[in-house]
């Protein structure tokens, strides 16, 4: 038995050793973490691969063309090597945009409803048709847009609008089907269950307690949403929204199937357009020589730089706003 | 009170609008859903799981070989994507909490928004212009690039799940880090990791973008993955813009078992996932 | 008496957090040490010092010295992993694999290690050791989850014993028990010590009592005192073990 008088005398503090000491590793786990560090290195391999392969075929036609000059010329005469981008540019940007108006209101409007409104068991039932929503195939909505939407719009949807808005150029010219409006209508519908399920997940780490305050200063509950919860999530919802933006600039099939194929810039929304994933995947494998290709891959380069900035500024924004509260208005 | 009963009024028209985008977001589920099954079941026989795809002006014929060259390409996509994905997603959870494994997680979400039609520009780098012809093996890396960034996500998800104290057991018995991490942890999140893979299959498997330039078509069988090969995803594309009515009909029998493959391979995942959590 | 594990200035840190303050003790082998204190106080750094679990923690570093037998455990040769396999370890919440079955927990710390041996017997020898063998010799293929809390600690302490560890580190086995498992683990704690050396965390004093020859009272990462059971909870020297084990604080 040992005596009362081990006591541990703390003399003095010694000092914190300036190195953690390192942990000896047996071989076998020293592999472990090798292997698994090149696993991990894999995904920054495949980050590197699709930057350089872009930039590898779609570098002639930049150098050819002109960065500027590829960007604003508004021709696209592949007989003439003469690669102007603006027409693609700018169908994507207002199928993305039409998309946009439409899903975003729908899309909030969904989510505080489910989070804020509906009885728990709605939620459970509703969650399941909007996951299989996100899960349907693209060249089915596109299949969808091409044989209902679009006879649908061409009457009665888009003569109504040129009667009642056609003071605006948006909805004059003649009723096609095919178009802007055909295209952002179905991203609309494609980009919804992504910002929705997106938007239920920052409302949902709104804390309760902020509810209640209002709730119990004598708010309706419309009033606790707008003063209390909206502001809170607010930077995560235009997080959700950004997403979504890029899944529509980068949406191919849907939109090649019912924007028309047409190489012009138009006011009018019912008017047949062009985006660039349209673009490329109609040309790319019939593509008439390599300039052809590369201009091609240049626009896949353009693409790929725009929905990595947006997703990089989107995730950052869903990153904070999970963290709390913030006043990362947009 | 006139006042409050306006607020009120305000309160309730407000649950009204957002009651309405609930009915505004199902109407073209329904109606999606209803085509498919109503147009897609006219056309469907079993030669049209069997057969190759008839010429215009004859009658009958079917996808089964655009049916077998979706499963083969995309159980290439497997064979190379998974190994990585569901790696890349053991390293973020085991290693992760470092600089450089925050800076992985970060370029994996942002890869996982990069467009499919992109990657089928990077598969036709890597593959179709060395090899000098279109072909299964392209496509199959397009989508086993696509499929890399979620799955590795998903798996470091699920991994993280696996109680902490697990993983201390068996090192206190004395079992090495690499056993502990394959035989306690990795087994314990496998249920979990597979229903991940299925989704991420199943997503694979309705891509239609990536494999346009890279797998691109062929009218019959296939088993060479040196060569083009057909996939249902591109052959509803052909069939929907082609002038041709009775085509059109087949793209909707086509759409309709590419979402029965799709809906199977997703339903069989969250099966396994509500098994698990039992 | 031979010392079994002997411990000088060991001091541990979790990055700046300084949590073990010059910690000097010797546990005899085949004797039970029981370690109390209030929360936060490094009981469980001190336990985890002793097998080198606290290294696995990220930013947690140490210095002094741990011998078992007289050999240092942070000896440049000394492999974590077989040292653990001296000395066990029993957590505060059972901790049983929940994909394996009864008998491959008991057998897990040999199976994963790839060791073969004589399974049945040993998972006879090591159940019946931690008093749980009539409980469940029928239904050795069921699910180690399909057992009640109690049952499932002594299946874990089973499972360490398997190893046939020499000393056994037990971080609060019974705190989140009922009366009845935890008398049974005490009972089983007082046999084991013919053939271990065992260390155990408590913060409930009673249980101290009942089944430690020895005891140490940490405060506030430092060990205040160190003597005989009956000693430290009759005539303790120091004023705050006083305070502590009459319950004015803690």
């Amino acid at each position: 038995m040992q005596t009362a008088s081990e006591i541990a005398t703390a003399a003095r503090e010694p000092e914190r050793p300036p190195e953690s000491a390192p942990a000896r590793v047996n071989v076998p786990d020293r592999v472990w973490s090798g292997s698994l560090l090149l696993l991990g290195f894999a995904v920054l391999a495949v980050a590197a691969i699709i930057v350089a392969e872009l930039v590898h075929i779609g570098g002639p036609a930049i150098s050819h063309t002109g960065v500027l000059a590829f960007v604003r010329n508004s021709v696209w005469d592949v007989t003439r090597d003469v690669f102007g981008a603006l027409p693609f540019i700018y169908g994507t940007l207002v199928t993305s945009a039409v998309a946009l108006v439409l899903a975003l209101p729908i899309s909030v409007g969904l989510a505080l409803f489910l989070t804020e409104m509906a009885p728990p068991s709605v939620r459970s039932i509703v969650s399941f048709p909007i996951s299989l929503l996100a899960g349907i195939p693209s060249v089915v909505y596109g299949l969808w847009g091409l044989f209902v939407l679009v006879p649908l719009l061409r009457r009665p949807i888009e003569p109504l609008l040129a009667k009642t808005l056609g003071f605006l150029p948006l909805f004059q010219g003649p009723p096609i089907g095919l178009g802007y409006l055909a295209a952002g209508i179905v991203l609309a519908i494609m980009i919804l269950p992504t910002i929705t399920s997106i938007a239920i997940e920052v409302l949902q780490t709104v804390p309760g307690t902020l509810r209640e305050a209002a709730l119990a200063l004598g708010a309706t509950r419309w009033e606790a949403i707008r003063v209390s919860v909206l502001p809170y999530a607010r930077a995560g919802i235009v997080g959700a929204t950004m997403l979504g933006l890029g899944r529509a600039l980068g949406e191919t099939m849907a939109v090649t199937m019912v924007i028309g194929n047409s190489p012009s810039i138009r006011a009018s929304l019912f008017a047949p357009g062009y985006s660039l994933p349209a673009v490329i995947a109609n040309e790319f494998a019939e593509a008439s020589g390599d300039l052809h290709t590369a201009a091609l891959a240049a626009l896949g380069l353009l693409l790929f730089a725009v929905t990595v900035a947006l997703n990089v500024a989107a995730r950052l924004l869903v990153r904070i706003s999970r963290r709390g509260p913030t006043r990362v208005a947009a | 009170m006139n006042s409050l009963m306006a607020r009120r009024a305000v309160n309730w028209i407000m649950t009204g609008l957002c009651g309405l985008a609930l009915a505004i977001a199902l109407v073209p589920l329904v109606s999606l859903l209803w085509l498919v099954i109503s147009r897609g079941l006219a056309g469907l026989s079993w030669s049209f799981f069997t057969a190759l795809p008839a010429p215009v002006g004859e009658t009958g014929g079917g996808v089964g070989n655009a049916i077998a060259g979706t499963l083969y390409i995309v159980g290439i996509a497997c064979l190379i994507g998974v190994p990585f994905g569901v790696g890349a997603g053991v390293y973020l959870a085991e290693r992760g909490d470092t600089r450089l494994g925050d800076g992985i997680r970060f370029i994996a979400e942002v890869l996982s928004g990069v467009p499919s039609i992109v990657v089928g520009i990077v598969a036709y780098g890597l593959v179709v212009i060395p090899m000098r012809r279109f072909s299964a093996l392209a496509g199959g890396v397009a989508l086993a690039v696509l499929m890399v960034p979620t799955l590795a996500r998903s798996t470091e998800e699920l991994i993280r799940l696996v109680p902490h104290e697990l993983r201390e057991a068996s090192l206190a018995l004395g079992v090495p880090q690499w056993r502990t991490s394959l035989r306690v942890v990795l087994r314990t999140a496998l249920g979990g990791i597979m229903t991940a893979i299925l989704l991420t299959v199943a997503r694979a498997a309705g891509e239609t973008a990536p494999l346009l330039f890279t797998s691109l078509n062929n009218q019959y069988w296939n088993w060479r993955a040196d060569q083009p090969t057909a996939s249902l995803t591109v052959q509803i594309y052909n069939y929907a813009v082609s002038p041709y009515a009775e085509w059109h009909d087949r793209a909707w029998t086509s759409a309709l078992i590419l979402l029965l493959l799709v809906g199977s391979l997703a339903l069989a995942g969250r099966l396994l996932s509500r098994r698990r959590v039992r | 008496m031979r010392p079994k594990v002997e411990v000088r200035s060991l001091n541990a840190w979790f990055k700046a957090n300084h949590a073990l303050r010059n910690v000097s003790l010797t546990v005899p082998a085949n004797t039970v040490l029981a370690i109390i204190g209030p929360s936060g106080c490094g009981k469980t750094t001190f336990v985890r010092c002793l097998n080198r679990m606290h290294e696995l923690v990220p930013g947690a570093c140490q210095s002094g010295n741990v011998l078992v037998d007289g050999q240092d455990l942070h000896a440049r040769r000394v492999d974590p992993v077989n040292l653990r396999r001296r000395v066990g370890m029993v957590f505060q919440r059972a901790n049983p694999f929940p994909t394996m079955t009864i008998f491959d927990n008991v057998v897990a710390g040999l199976k994963l290690n790839g060791v073969r041996g004589d399974y049945p017997a040993l998972v006879e020898k090591s159940l019946r050791q931690a008093a749980l063998w009539d409980e469940v010799k029928d239904r050795l293929r069921q699910s180690a989850v399909s057992l009640s809390g109690g049952q499932q600690q002594r299946l874990c302490i089973a499972r360490a014993l398997a190893v046939d560890p020499e000393v056994l580190l037990m971080d609060e086995p019974a705190s989140a028990l009922d009366p009845i498992a935890t008398a049974r683990i005490e009972e089983l704690i007082r046999g084991l010590r013919e053939s271990l050396t065992i260390v155990i965390v408590t913060h409930n004093m009673q249980q101290a009592a009942r089944v430690s020859d020895s005891t140490a009272f940490f405060y506030m990462g430092e060990l205040i005192e160190h003597g005989p059971t009956e000693q430290i909870f009759t005539n303790p020297r120091e004023s705050r073990t006083e305070d502590y084990v009459t319950g004015k604080f803690g």
